[in-house]
């Protein structure tokens, strides 16, 4: 049985199909409509809802996309939804922000909208006085209108953030907190209609008996890989384990030399870790996927999927990351370039799984640059990724690490380019000459996202980028960084 | 009946008398189903309660790009639990043609297909799922033929599914032969996926004397009337359409929503019960038709001073494997081959390809962009060859206002305003001043680069089928003073319905709460054209103001009898009527007239004035009026990657007498951001076997809340009505603004020129990807590592 709020009503729900997400629960089971579906793959966000969850004693909202999210996720959850916003009859500020701007034409993408917003206003910190259209940006990038241009959406943020009160929300809050807290999990949740079966433990080593006596299972994270499977491939998943509860993996711990990442940490879990450290990969994370992804999508998931266009996979590559298996009690640790052995196709045994994935930390001597191309520069898949990490010492290359993501079919580094830059001086002759041995690396692939001649010119392109920005670091080199 | 009328003083009315209506026209008023939409209880087809017993309906397609249908197998259809039909051409009862001008276009295939997406059987069961599994287990086997998948090659071939047309002003081949210079090229422009955030949707109730009431997502009631009466093989009389509101049309449901209406009809009459059909976004994306893909061949001859002498320009419309609207579309880019420019000697061949693809389809333009995109390009290439600034090669080739301004087809282009405008925009944007910066930055920067481009935008007014230029309306005055307004015009997000209700407001003089906007109806209005070519509020808001005017003219009538005072005695305002010296409530006087049986509701209608055309000389007045525009954007282009930002644009837009400024600038920076999405990122992708790759958002990417311009200026034109006789003067608005998009990928293509000095136009086709701006970039690079060489290394002999 899996038990959770709809707004303050609670729902305890034992026969459901697991592979039911959130949307149709919303709209063909609770016969509330005000939640839209506009592609069922994540993309355009018109499905958003706001999840309220327990963190510690404090409850935290995020967004996500109900379309790619199986009913099991929202265990021991809050599920508010668009209808929930408007109070004694009076809209919610954002909402009324949204009609006073003139936020919305045909209304269809404007329930996401409102409930992105929503959690906007929401994470502001109270008493904050400023306004950072950044976060807004962030905020909508996964949410996409195809009448208004945008403009009155981001005046309506504004002024929702700005005209932040207090609503219901807060007035309910300990009540809220208190029927969260007793509906928490306290053991293996399973929710089965007689044939397909979801089962959500709450320990590692729970995790690991169930999967070793089901390795069939699918293992479901934030599912907005695998929910695809049911929603546009029209699968089914007659058994999924979701890690999506289990505390000890959604960690990110700090330690002397390393970040280790809980393999079920959702990405904007990861990102003030990895940003301090990288950089380059904080910027990238922000352009992976949108909020609604991240919220929900894990590091684990990201590899685990072994796509060939996964933009985490190349960065961690590159920066030598780790990942940690683990089946029934053994554990091993493996490069994680030696994980991903083809086109989806890892070395992970059946019933094993990802338990952590291991980030060394940044040193003074190295370099790290991470670059992301695609045709929108927000949540959409790369033609080309790549990351170079680079330990330079007295002007000579000591060690070379490039990985690139879209150019093969796998995440890889690449040998040739590495091993011409190894022991060269860090001068342009050598980076020509990198360049050139990209070409013995990789053979890329035409396809709908870019050519194979675009994606091989724009890889070296991206090897003299990380060139110059070095050499000349006051040059203009990014079009990302106009905001 | 009772008489519950509030009753003021005498004072008191005539205070409010003396205020001006708050919601009346020119008002800002906020869209009538904001609320509604912001809370989740505006209602969409998909959302409406569904009937018991309803079935849900998926369409199988081909996955042949051109094919014999060999045989249809539908039993292991029915091996599934919940079917309750599998239907195929056969099957349906009258007949099976929905092209919406010209037949081609089955409601599912007979015998052959055409395009990979073609609906070949429907499945109805009772979920959507159900349907889907069963609908895959039917046994369908084809006998491949040879597709035509490019576009070039069907107009080599002369593949053509409509004849090819032509306007012809002088003699072009002399003026060509006889100018100082001339340039010939090419270009592809892309299409474009609608991507209106609810896909299509039709939801069937049979009624008795087999009839159906459909509810469907749909600009184009009447035509999904007709063709549901056709397939049914019933009278138009059977049969209702019910259409609140569109969750975003842009064209895509003009001729396009009638699929699955007549799906949903053909089960219903079939099955006795209810049905829907609502496609997934790949099945809407596959399925469905598009913008127009063109090819443009030209040759352009012009002086020094880049003034064109003469021009020939050949456009193929890319038009799929049926003509639908293709006749219009390509006529349409053919009258805007011109934009806002004097061609000169002119020859403009519009050609109509046939290609197994998607039977494309109306789009917000409707051909227009395609054919402005063509001028526009032109005007670069003029400008890049003489080494001139491309906006003063447009300014010197503006329509003029006494001489000059006969188009390619003989219409005179009246109270052009794009002089004035153009200068003011220029003034604003403080063009020539970032020019200079722009220049001073690229010199600077070696990877990034700025563009810069002011292109203008005139965009004819009117059906281009002239028959179409007709709205209609229904308004009734009810008892306690409430109206009740119903029009031919389709809500699809624009504002439509507020306006319409603004203009019968500023008739009665009451406030718009107390109108109540119905949805479109083909029972209460009538043979209502679609809700396109821009012309919803000119056409439906006449309309209405003409059956509010007829209930008007009644009520001054029996006021005048009844307190025997001259009718210019009487005057509403804000809510109160003035009887010479007395004054009253609109509320009491209807009351009033109500007892004095006076007929409260009336009908309205309206047809377009002055316009003609004859298209066998390709010569007349097509167009009521034209809509003015002009943007000035700035790009910053990365040459490594190809990827740039969107960083400034200033739009000045002619709207004339805005009914409602706030709606006005949502369709001018939402029309300017979808037309930049088209010129941009939004690439559809066929692989070679004719499928679309680009099939959902996870491919095909519309323009984020990233891609609008980091400073974005939106003016309307002040103070300028429309001089043409419109709806208190305003102008429409739906389409004109999508192609100030085009300033957007000139100012990328002006960007990548910089790296030839401005000397060269680097050859981008649209959309302007970064890998085709890349592409343009390697092109420039090359050339300027050409023209640096030394000479000596120049003439050496091959």
């Amino acid at each position: 049985m899996i038990q959770f709020l709809l707004n303050r009503e609670l729902r305890s729900e034992q026969t459901l199909d697991p592979n039911t997400t959130v949307l149709q629960y919303l709209r063909e089971h609770r016969g509330k409509t005000g939640t839209k579906e506009g592609c069922a793959s994540g993309d355009c966000g018109a499905c958003t809802v706001v999840v309220g969850e327990l963190v510690g004693d404090r409850l935290r909202y995020r967004t996500l996309n109900s379309c790619l999210t199986f009913v099991c996720a929202l265990h021991g959850k809050q599920l508010i939804t668009v209808e929930d916003l408007k109070h004694q009859g009076q809209l919610h500020s954002v909402q009324q922000a949204m009609v006073d701007c003139h936020g919305s034409q045909c209304g269809f993408c404007t329930p996401g909208f409102v409930m992105s917003l929503f959690a906007l206003q929401k994470n502001r910190g109270d008493g904050v006085q400023t306004y950072d259209p950044h976060q807004t940006h962030e905020a909508l990038a996964g949410n996409l209108c195809r009448c208004t241009g945008y403009r009155p959406i981001l005046e309506a943020a504004e002024q929702a953030c700005c005209a932040k009160q207090p609503d219901q929300f807060d007035a309910r809050e300990a009540g809220t907190i208190a029927q969260l807290q007793r509906i928490a999990p306290r053991e293996t949740a399973e929710l089965s209609d007689g044939e397909k079966r979801s089962l959500s433990p709450l320990t590692v080593a729970d995790l690991a008996e169930l999967y070793a006596a089901n390795p069939q299972a699918r293992l479901l994270a934030g599912g907005t890989d695998l929910a695809l499977e049911v929603t546009q491939f029209h699968r089914e998943l007659p058994v999924m384990i979701h890690v999506g509860q289990i505390t000890e993996m959604k960690q990110v711990q700090i330690t002397d030399r390393h970040i280790e990442i809980g393999a079920a940490a959702p990405l904007t879990d990861c990102y003030a870790a990895l940003a301090a450290e990288y950089p380059d990969f904080g910027d990238l994370l922000q352009r992976f996927a949108s909020l609604q992804i991240r919220n929900q999508g894990t590091l684990g998931g990201n590899i685990g999927n072994a796509s060939p266009i996964g933009d985490a996979p190349p960065l961690l590559i590159a920066l030598g990351a780790e990942v940690v298996l683990r089946k029934g009690d053994v554990s091993r640790t493996l490069p994680l370039e030696d994980y991903f052995l083809d086109y989806k196709v890892t070395a992970r045994q059946p019933g094993e799984f990802i338990e952590q994935i291991i980030v060394p930390r940044a040193t003074p001597d190295r370099l790290f640059r991470a670059y992301k191309v695609s045709k929108r520069l927000d949540d959409d898949i790369s033609a080309v990724c790549a990351a170079f990490d680079l330990k330079i010492t007295d002007g000579m290359i000591a060690d070379a690490r490039v990985a690139f993501g879209g150019m093969a079919a796998i995440p890889k580094r690449a040998a040739a380019c590495e091993a011409t830059l190894n022991g060269a001086p860090w001068n342009q002759q050598t980076v020509e000459a990198a360049c050139e041995a990209l070409a013995e690396d990789f053979t890329p692939l035409t396809d709908l996202r870019a050519s194979r001649e675009y994606r091989l010119l724009v890889a070296q392109n991206l090897l003299r980028k990380c060139f110059l920005e070095q050499h000349a670091p006051k040059t203009e080199t990014r079009v990302t960084a106009y905001v | 009946m009772s008489n519950h009328v509030t009753t003021r003083t005498q004072e008191e009315i005539a205070a409010l008398f003396t205020e001006d209506l708050i919601t009346g026209v020119g008002k800002s008023v906020k869209h009538d189903s904001a609320p509604k939409h912001v809370s989740g209880e505006a209602v969409y087809v998909d959302d409406r309660l569904e009937f018991p017993n309803q079935l849900h309906i998926y369409a199988r397609m081909s996955d042949r790009a051109h094919a014999r249908i060999a045989r249809i197998d539908t039993a292991p259809c029915y091996e599934v639990p919940g079917v309750a039909i599998a239907i195929t051409a056969q099957d349906v009862p009258g007949q099976l043609d929905i092209g919406a001008v010209l037949p081609g276009d089955p409601l599912l295939a007979d015998g052959k297909v055409e395009y990979i997406g073609q609906p070949v059987i429907a499945v109805a069961a009772d979920s959507l799922e159900t349907a889907r599994k069963a609908a895959m287990a039917a046994i369908i086997e084809y006998e491949d033929l040879e597709p035509v998948l490019d576009v070039v090659d069907a107009l080599h071939k002369k593949h053509f599914v409509l004849d090819s047309h032509t306007h012809k002003r002088g003699d072009s081949a002399t003026a060509l032969a006889s100018a100082p210079r001339r340039l010939q090229g090419s270009l592809h422009i892309g299409g474009q996926e609608h991507f209106y955030l609810e896909t299509q949707v039709s939801s069937v109730m049979p009624t008795e004397d087999g009839g159906m009431i459909v509810y469907t997502s749909t600009q184009n009631p009447t035509e999904v009337q007709k063709l549901v009466a056709e397939v049914l093989g019933v009278s138009m009389n059977k049969i209702v359409i019910d259409m609140r509101r569109m969750g975003g049309g842009f064209g895509g449901k003009e001729t396009q929503a009638a699929g699955p209406a007549c799906m949903c009809a053909v089960i219903a009459h079939l099955t006795g019960r209810p049905t829907k059909m609502r496609l997934p976004r790949m099945e809407d994306m596959t399925m469905t038709g598009k913008r127009h893909p063109f090819y443009v061949e030209y040759d352009v001859g012009f002086d020094d001073d880049g003034l064109l002498h003469g021009i020939e320009i050949d456009l193929a419309g890319n038009c799929g494997y049926s003509p639908d609207l293709s006749g219009s579309i390509v006529d349409r880019a053919m009258f805007h081959s011109d934009n806002a420019y004097y061609l000169g000697d002119a020859t403009i061949n519009g050609h109509r390809c046939k290609t197994n693809l998607a039977s494309n389809t109306a789009y917000r333009g409707f051909g227009g962009p395609q054919g402005m995109v063509a001028i526009e390009e032109i005007m670069d290439a003029v400008a890049r060859e003489l080494g001139k600034d491309p906006l003063e090669v447009r300014k010197r080739n503006y329509y003029g206002k006494t001489e000059r301004n006969v188009t390619h087809y003989y219409q005179t282009v009246e109270h052009n305003m794009l002089e004035e405008m153009t200068a003011e925009l220029e003034a604003s944007s403080e063009y020539a001043k970032r020019r200079e910066e722009i220049s001073a930055f690229n010199a600077a920067n070696p990877i990034l680069k700025k563009g810069l481009a002011l292109t203008p935008v005139k965009f004819g007014i009117s059906f281009t089928a002239s028959f179409l230029n007709q709205g209609g309306a229904l308004v009734h005055v009810y008892t306690d003073g409430s109206i009740h307004l119903n029009h031919g015009g389709t809500e699809m997000g624009q504002g439509l319905n507020t306006k319409v209700a603004q203009v019968v407001a500023e008739v009665f003089q009451v406030d718009i709460e107390r109108i109540q906007i119905t949805a479109t109806n083909t029972d209460k209005v009538p043979n209502t054209s679609p809700t396109a070519a821009s012309s919803g509020t000119d056409l439906n808001g006449k309309a209405a103001q003409n059956a509010a005017q007829t209930i008007k003219q009644r009520l001054v009538e029996f006021a005048a009898r009844k307190w025997q005072i001259f009718e210019e005695d009487i005057e509403f305002k804000n809510g109160q009527v003035r009887l010479r010296d007395q004054y009253i409530s609109f509320d009491e006087l209807i009351q009033q007239a109500y007892f004095g049986q006076v007929s409260l509701s009336s009908t309205g209608f309206y047809r377009t004035p002055k316009i003609y055309y004859d298209r066998s000389q390709a010569r007349g007045r097509p167009f009521y009026y034209f809509a003015y525009g002009a943007a000035c954007s700035e790009v910053i282009v990365d040459t490594l990657t190809g990827e740039y930002k969107m960083l400034r644009s200033d739009i000045l837009h002619d709207v004339g007498a805005s009914l409602n400024p706030a709606i006005d600038i949502g369709q001018v920076e939402g029309g300017f951001v979808q037309g930049l999405g088209w010129l941009t990122m939004e690439e559809l992708v066929w692989n070679d076997k004719g499928k679309l790759m680009t099939n959902g958002p996870a491919s095909y990417k519309i323009p984020a809340v990233a891609d609008m311009p980091l400073d974005l200026r939106v003016k309307l034109v002040e103070n300028r009505k429309n001089p043409e006789d419109t709806v208190f003067h305003s102008k429409a608005v739906g389409e004109p603004p999508f192609m100030l998009g085009i300033s957007v990928w000139c100012a990328i293509k002006d960007a990548v020129a910089s790296l030839a000095d401005y000397r060269a136009q680097p050859q981008i086709d649209a959309p302007a990807t970064p890998e085709r701006v890349l592409w343009g970039v390697e092109q420039m690079r090359k050339l300027k590592q050409a023209a640096s060489k030394p000479a000596a290394t120049q003439t050496t002999p091959a």
